[in-house]
């Protein structure tokens, strides 16, 4: 079986696929949220040393995964979009930076939530703390000089040059908490290692984790959708799909 | 060295740093041991702000009068043209920097060990963000409100010299070694010289396109 992966690299038949998509990707966001909810708050057991209070760890831990990844993933398809001139891509890329912003935000609130009560503070000038508040910068820093610029081709390129420079801190981010004494924890799930939480919490992480990937992705679809509709207003199908609709 | 024929710009950096540091003392109080303190981060900060003020008449003025596009059709590589004027960018807002920080140090009570690690610092720092800078003033070169975008662009970027320029004198003041803080230093500054100049290059050429 062979599919025609160009096809859809044109943003008028890419829009009618997402289209087809969002529903289907929501659904699990919803399902994945609700069955991740449930076992965070119930199945999951109280953590001998830090008590109920863990439980943020089923909002933070996905919402800091998600924060570095859409990062590098809108870092990605910005390059995608400068290197080969496809317009989907940097239109992709666009689309990814406010869910970023989002999470970003989310991981740094939630962190400060469970840092007053576990190290008395919401707050510390921690490496990782730090590079997480750089991160949260570098995205709106992206997204007002796309605003900023009025011509779109060159407000995706100017972008993509920005993001491409600041991707440099993921992995800043992401080896902090080795390569400097902080207060923030080591890494929690680790591929090459036995996890070192109990499996109802792992499990309830993992779900949380996929939620977050499900509703990301339907976001970013819409949002793709919208910034497709907004930027190819003057072509025919868009006109066509005007005439059908109204 | 056509920005010299510009003296007010190269002054008006070198006294907007002179005053921003000089705003401190006043502000917090004459308390020595507080300023002694937060010297490296005030310092380290207002040479920041002041190479960042200088940003927007890095290509703006050659922008304005047609001598960019000169320069992008010019036969010799871009990157080699605008790695000059990050070298000369350095030299006009940078090294007076530089020059000027021992003295304001003073002010600030250092002892003579963490003026020479400050003077250092700041003489392999600058120069990265000129570098680093370069690229945010390519990039919003004849937008809208692109004094105000550059900073935001820009500053998330300087945040690493900052802390590895200002913790080598706050390590040298702690009676600490302070070599690995060179090392990174020099680390960011051979790596920004790699790429800075490719990287304002392609941002000149998507402004201009």
């Amino acid at each position: 079986m062979s599919i025609n992966w160009y096809k859809y690299a044109a943003p008028s038949s890419f829009y009618f696929l997402a289209g087809k998509l969002i529903p289907f990707f929501t659904v699990l966001a919803v399902i994945f949220l609700v069955a991740g909810l449930y076992i965070g708050f119930f199945v999951a057991p109280t953590d001998f040393q830090q008590g109920e209070a863990y439980r943020i760890i089923f909002i933070h831990v996905p919402a800091a995964w998600m924060s570095m990844f859409l990062y590098v993933v809108m870092a990605f398809w910005a390059g995608i979009g400068l290197a080969f001139n496809t317009r989907l891509s940097s239109m992709f890329a666009t689309a990814i930076a406010p869910t970023g912003a989002l999470f970003t935000f989310i991981a740094l609130w939630t962190g400060a939530w469970w840092g007053k009560p576990m190290w008395g503070t919401w707050w510390v000038w921690d490496a990782r703390l730090t590079s997480e508040l750089i991160l949260l910068f570098l995205y709106i820093g992206f997204m007002s000089l796309q605003a900023a610029i009025d011509d779109p081709r060159r407000a995706d390129k100017a972008g993509a040059v920005i993001a491409l420079v600041g991707v440099v801190n993921i992995p800043i981010i992401y080896f902090s908490v080795q390569w400097w004494n902080t207060l923030h924890q080591g890494a929690s799930v680790s591929v090459m290692q036995s996890p070192k939480m109990a499996t109802a919490m792992l499990v309830g992480m993992l779900v949380m984790v996929l939620a977050a990937w499900m509703y990301s992705i339907a976001v970013i679809l819409l949002r793709a959708r919208n910034i497709i509709l907004e930027r190819e207003s003057h072509t025919s199908w868009v006109a066509e799909l005007r005439g059908t609709t109204r | 060295m056509l920005a010299m024929r510009r003296q007010a710009d190269v002054l008006i950096t070198l006294f907007f740093f002179i005053i921003v540091v000089s705003l401190f003392p006043l502000g917090v109080g004459p308390e020595m041991n507080i300023l002694r303190a937060i010297a490296p981060g005030v310092l380290w900060v207002a040479a920041l702000l002041a190479s960042m003020l200088s940003l927007g008449r890095l290509f703006s003025i050659d922008y304005m009068d047609g001598t960019l596009e000169q320069l992008l059709i010019a036969p010799s590589p871009l990157f080699l043209l605008v790695l000059g004027k990050m070298i000369s960018h350095w030299l006009v807002s940078g090294l007076p920097l530089v020059l000027m920080a021992p003295i304001l140090g003073i002010q600030y009570d250092l002892s003579l060990e963490a003026l020479g690690v400050l003077t250092l610092s700041l003489l392999i720092g600058t120069p990265i963000l000129s570098l680093i800078g370069a690229i945010g003033a390519a990039l919003t070169l004849g937008v809208r409100g692109g004094g105000v975008l550059v900073s935001l662009l820009v500053l998330p970027l300087y945040i690493p010299i900052l802390i590895f320029g200002a913790g080598a004198v706050e390590a040298s003041a702690a009676g600490l070694g302070y070599d690995a803080h060179f090392s990174l230093l020099g680390a960011f500054l051979l790596v920004s010289l790699v790429f800075a100049p490719w990287a304002a290059a392609a941002s000149l050429r998507i402004s201009m396109e």
